[in-house]
């Protein structure tokens, strides 16, 4: 009997061709649009150069500013207020202000001030572009150090970045739309399934049959399950294969993560489907759910940045467990066994939601 | 333009297409119609017949692809605004705001049709008055009944004043009492304003109250004619008959195999036939010679049968194949019983105290206006809804403690049609026998069973919900009776299905009580009624009235109305207990 409830759920989705959109469409193009669109990494800032010094030293410094990925010199400025109106209408994100004693300053072997303003607004942005821009003067001075035979800095900092060497932000990005496009394909395939039900009148005919309740909501998990575990191996496959993110870890630690993920997130699903009446009451229900998820998730904020109160809200939240355990399996190659700690949390998620919602199912029938 | 002396309405050879996926459909055929003014005309006939295309097209909301459509003089290509000024038009489902209450949607729907402030308070007062919503107006429109929220969408139709009154089957879903205060309204607007009435209805009795009557097929005018007109055509044609020795049921499908029967339908414990000639066929010797004859007055309905059959010959189904259901092991015969069943709906008590039985092999009919509580009673007894108090077992089994088992045994069909509308008839068919726990060679037999006896064979690869509404019927109760249950449960089956589908509908559900299956029905039909065994019949959650049909009209008997139908021992009842 389940079987057949099955078949008929993948049948309904299948031929209805708003639905099969929902599966097929989204992901992909939310795959690309964040792998590609999504990034914290600075590409071709716009600056401009308030060079008073005029002088080849100074052009040689402004010269490495040009040379970096990271900026681009948009415009030269000539005058001091100009300054304040290429910031105000957003022309660029920061101004490189050398002064007229750049030269003699550094001839006499004293330290000239070189005077960066930046566009706070985007405090993220400009902190990016800060510490490339310090990384930048690093190496500039060290440069004139050998040059001039100064003394060279006392101490230098040598980092190397584990598990992203480049610090590319997409491996950060792709391993969170695993997380992220599963919970969302899953969540509106399982919302939406017993509202649409009661909507088109087929669930009376459903539940005067023999099924019981569990059944029946067995009926609607199962497919949730497949579904979200063949959406969240589309988005494994392309994240290895199409943008090249390495995997290192194993494949058995990284399932095991998706399969409780998808168990939670179906459990939560049904949960809104029992409640709702209607598919547009199971979709808002749902977004209601995704949207909080996704923030305090640690897809994009780091969640110990959060006020510890927010802090302890997200230990209720799914998706901050899968997310590390993709991140820690993909990047870093993590084996079950120390995954451990966000396994447990899913699997009593999982048995919480979906108990809840077997309890809602029974006594929202009628 | 000569529009004082025009008339209100004027088709002249109409021709509508649809195209619906790759199929075209002639909705109307080179139609003319007129309409008189200040007259109620009906438009009648089978689903699929062109009424709501018709009536749309006369407001404008379809152009015809030839031809032309006249409202008082104006095209409607040309005149739309002139037109929406002069009509006022009431769709199936009227467009209510249940969010809002019945004084804000009345008073929404006079900004929308601009009508003045000066106004609006006295025919506001009027249209309350007449629709007996006076008490109601703060109310959510989403409360209201069926029959009050037709009534508000009647009244807001009405607010414009319009001239011309169009409605689409005004009566649908709505109980007998309700149904003849809609008809109180249409009346005095015809009388009083000088209204033209054209609508669409289901409902006999309706159109016979009209001053005439078009009957319209696959989007060609039939015949139209004055109500009395066309019983005329009939008169002396119709007979009852009661036989001595053989049930009537049988009597009924014996008497129906002779050619010369255009139709036949169980009235009481007797037959109404309606014979092509003005005397009945030669039967066979053990019919004729027990057979007790009366003649009967021709009725409206009996004039479109014999005018459809014309045209719809009858398909002569194989006689269903159902496994006689034995009595099985439980010695009692009664297969439904309900004792002391109460329903709350947190402080509403829906359903008080209700005791009633229904015997194995019955049709028993559960009859009640909107809100008596009659869909409450059948959810209980279907299981889709516990019992707050009382005893509820079906099939021997008690809903509380078994209720899979309970439901293994029964069979339901909702007015709705609810199986799966995108997948395929053989889709739906395999899914309800697995949900049923049919198996392996079983499984196979029985849908083949269900193809082959409700013709669904050229079908099956069609989404159901593709289907002609007729077919998505006896799509819906293949599925229902696919595993062969004990009890079959209808709920409303015959809303909106035209009289020859109603036929083929209660043909076969005859032939499953006459095999032992036992039939639950709730109709709004009264004249259906008339086909069960049995009924009782709900007023404010309790039972007013159990018995037969003949025992019932008995009651109702007063001295204006020594034969009453059952509409009308229905209205004189319930009226009788709220008084």
């Amino acid at each position: 009997m389940i079987f057949a409830l099955i078949i008929k759920e993948f049948l309904a989705i299948l031929k209805d061709p708003k639905s099969r959109f929902v599966l097929i469409g989204p992901p992909i193009i939310q795959l690309f649009v964040f792998g590609y669109g999504a990034t914290f990494d600075l590409n071709h800032v716009p600056i401009a150069v308030y060079d008073e010094a005029n002088s080849v030293e100074s052009r040689q410094l402004i010269a490495r500013f040009e040379a970096s990925p990271a900026f681009s010199r948009k415009i030269t400025l000539m005058h001091q207020q100009q300054i304040a109106k290429v910031l105000d209408n957003k022309d660029v994100l920061a101004v490189i202000h050398i002064h007229p004693q750049f030269d003699r300053d550094l001839a006499l072997g004293k330290t000239v001030n070189i005077q960066i303003i930046i566009d706070g607004r985007d405090s993220n942005t400009a902190l990016i572009a800060l510490s490339y821009m310090q990384t930048i003067l690093a190496k500039y001075n060290l440069a004139m150090a050998q040059q001039y035979h100064t003394p060279r800095p006392a101490a230098r900092l040598q980092i190397r970045a584990w598990f992203n060497p480049d610090l590319n932000s997409q491996w950060f990005i792709v391993t969170g739309i695993i997380g992220l496009l599963t919970l969302v394909v899953t969540i509106l395939v399982t919302a939406l399934s017993v509202a649409r039900e009661r909507e088109q009148g087929t669930f009376d005919q459903l539940l005067v049959t023999p099924m019981t309740p569990f059944q029946i909501l067995l009926g609607k998990a199962i497919p949730g399950l497949i579904i979200g575990l063949i959406e969240a191996s589309f988005i494994i496959f392309m994240a290895v294969f199409w943008f090249n993110i390495p995997f290192i870890g194993h494949l058995s630690a990284l399932y095991l993560g998706v399969f409780l993920f998808v168990f939670s997130v179906i459990g939560v699903g049904l949960m809104i489907s029992s409640i709702c009446v209607t598919q547009q009451q199971g979709l808002l229900g749902a977004f209601l759910f995704i949207v909080p998820a996704v923030i305090l998730s640690g897809f994009a904020t780091p969640i110990a940045n959060m006020p510890p109160l927010v802090q302890d809200f997200t230990l209720i939240n799914p998706l901050r467990y899968f997310l590390v355990i993709v991140r820690g399996v993909f990047l870093e190659g993590l084996p079950a066994e120390v995954l451990f700690n966000q396994y447990w949390p899913l699997a009593l998620i999982s048995l919480v939601t979906l108990s809840l919602a077997a309890w809602l199912f029974r006594h929202r029938i009628y | 333009m000569t529009e004082n002396r025009s008339l209100p309405l004027d088709f002249q050879h109409v021709s509508k297409t649809f195209s619906i996926g790759k199929r075209t459909i002639e909705a109307l055929k080179q139609l003319s119609l007129t309409v008189e003014e200040n007259s109620i005309t009906a438009l009648v006939g089978p689903d699929g017949a062109g009424k709501t295309t018709l009536l749309r097209s006369a407001v404008g909301l379809y152009l015809p692809n030839t031809g032309e459509i006249r409202i008082f003089g104006y095209d409607t290509r040309q005149y739309s605004d002139q037109i929406h000024a002069l009509i006022g038009y009431m769709p199936q489902r009227f467009g209510l705001y249940e969010d809002l209450s019945v004084a804000e949607n009345l008073n929404l729907y006079a900004d929308l049709h601009q009508v003045s402030m000066t106004d609006r308070q006295h025919r506001f007062d009027d249209l309350m008055l007449m629709t007996g919503l006076a008490a109601f107006t703060d109310r959510l429109a989403g409360k209201l009944s069926g029959g009050m929220k037709q009534k508000l969408g009647l009244a807001c139709t009405l607010l414009s004043e319009p001239r011309l009154l169009l409605l689409d089957e005004p009566s649908v879903g709505v109980d007998p009492v309700s149904r003849r205060e809609l008809w109180r309204i249409i009346q005095h607007q015809v009388k009083q304003k000088g209204t033209t009435v054209l609508l669409s209805t289901a409902y006999m009795d309706e159109a016979e109250r009209c001053d005439k009557v078009v009957l319209i097929d696959d989007g060609e005018i039939l015949a139209q004619d004055t109500p009395e007109h066309f019983k005329a055509r009939l008169s002396g044609h119709c007979f009852r008959l009661q036989h001595a020795r053989m049930p009537y049921r049988q009597l009924q499908s014996r008497v129906n195999a002779s050619e010369d029967i255009i139709d036949s339908i169980i009235q009481g414990e007797s037959v109404r036939v309606v014979c092509k000639q003005t005397k009945l066929p030669d039967f066979p010797a053990d019919i004729a010679e027990h057979l007790n004859v009366s003649p009967a007055e021709a009725n409206l309905e009996d004039a479109f049968i014999s005018l459809l059959r014309q045209r719809h010959p009858v398909t002569h189904q194989p006689p269903l194949q159902i496994n006689q259901i034995e009595n099985s092991k439980n010695h009692s015969n009664d297969v439904i019983r309900v004792e002391q069943v109460d329903r709350w709906f947190g402080e509403f008590q829906a359903v008080k105290k209700l005791n009633f039985s229904v015997k194995r092999g019955e049709i028993f009919g559960l009859l009640g206006a909107n809100g008596a509580g009659k869909t409450t009673t059948f959810r209980m007894l279907c299981g889709l809804l516990p019992v707050s108090n009382g005893q509820l077992s079906v099939a021997g089994v008690n809903l509380r403690t078994a209720a899979a088992k309970a439901r293994a045994k029964i069979g339901y069909m909702s007015q709705k049609f609810s199986l799966y509308a995108n997948l395929s008839v053989q889709q739906n068919m395999d899914f309800f026998s697995s949900a049923y726990g049919l198996k392996n060679q079983h499984r196979k037999q029985r849908i083949q069973w269900a193809i082959e006896q409700f013709d669904l064979k050229k079908d099956l690869t069609s989404n159901s919900g593709d289907l002609p509404l007729g077919y998505k019927q006896r799509l819906a109760m293949a599925c229902a009776l696919m595993h062969e249950p004990e009890i079959l449960f209808l709920d409303e089956p015959t809303s909106g299905v035209d009289p020859l589908a109603r036929r083929e509908f209660w043909a076969r559900t005859n032939q499953l009580a006459a095999n032992g299956v036992t039939v639950l029905v709730t109709t709004h039909f009264m004249e259906e009624a008339e086909y069960c065994d049995r009924l009782v019949i709900m007023v404010q959650g309790e039972v007013m009235m159990a018995g037969s049909p003949a025992e019932i009209k008995q009651q109702a008997i007063t001295a204006e109305c020594p034969e009453p139908t059952m509409e009308q021992a229905f209205i004189h009842l319930v009226e009788k207990k709220q008084s």
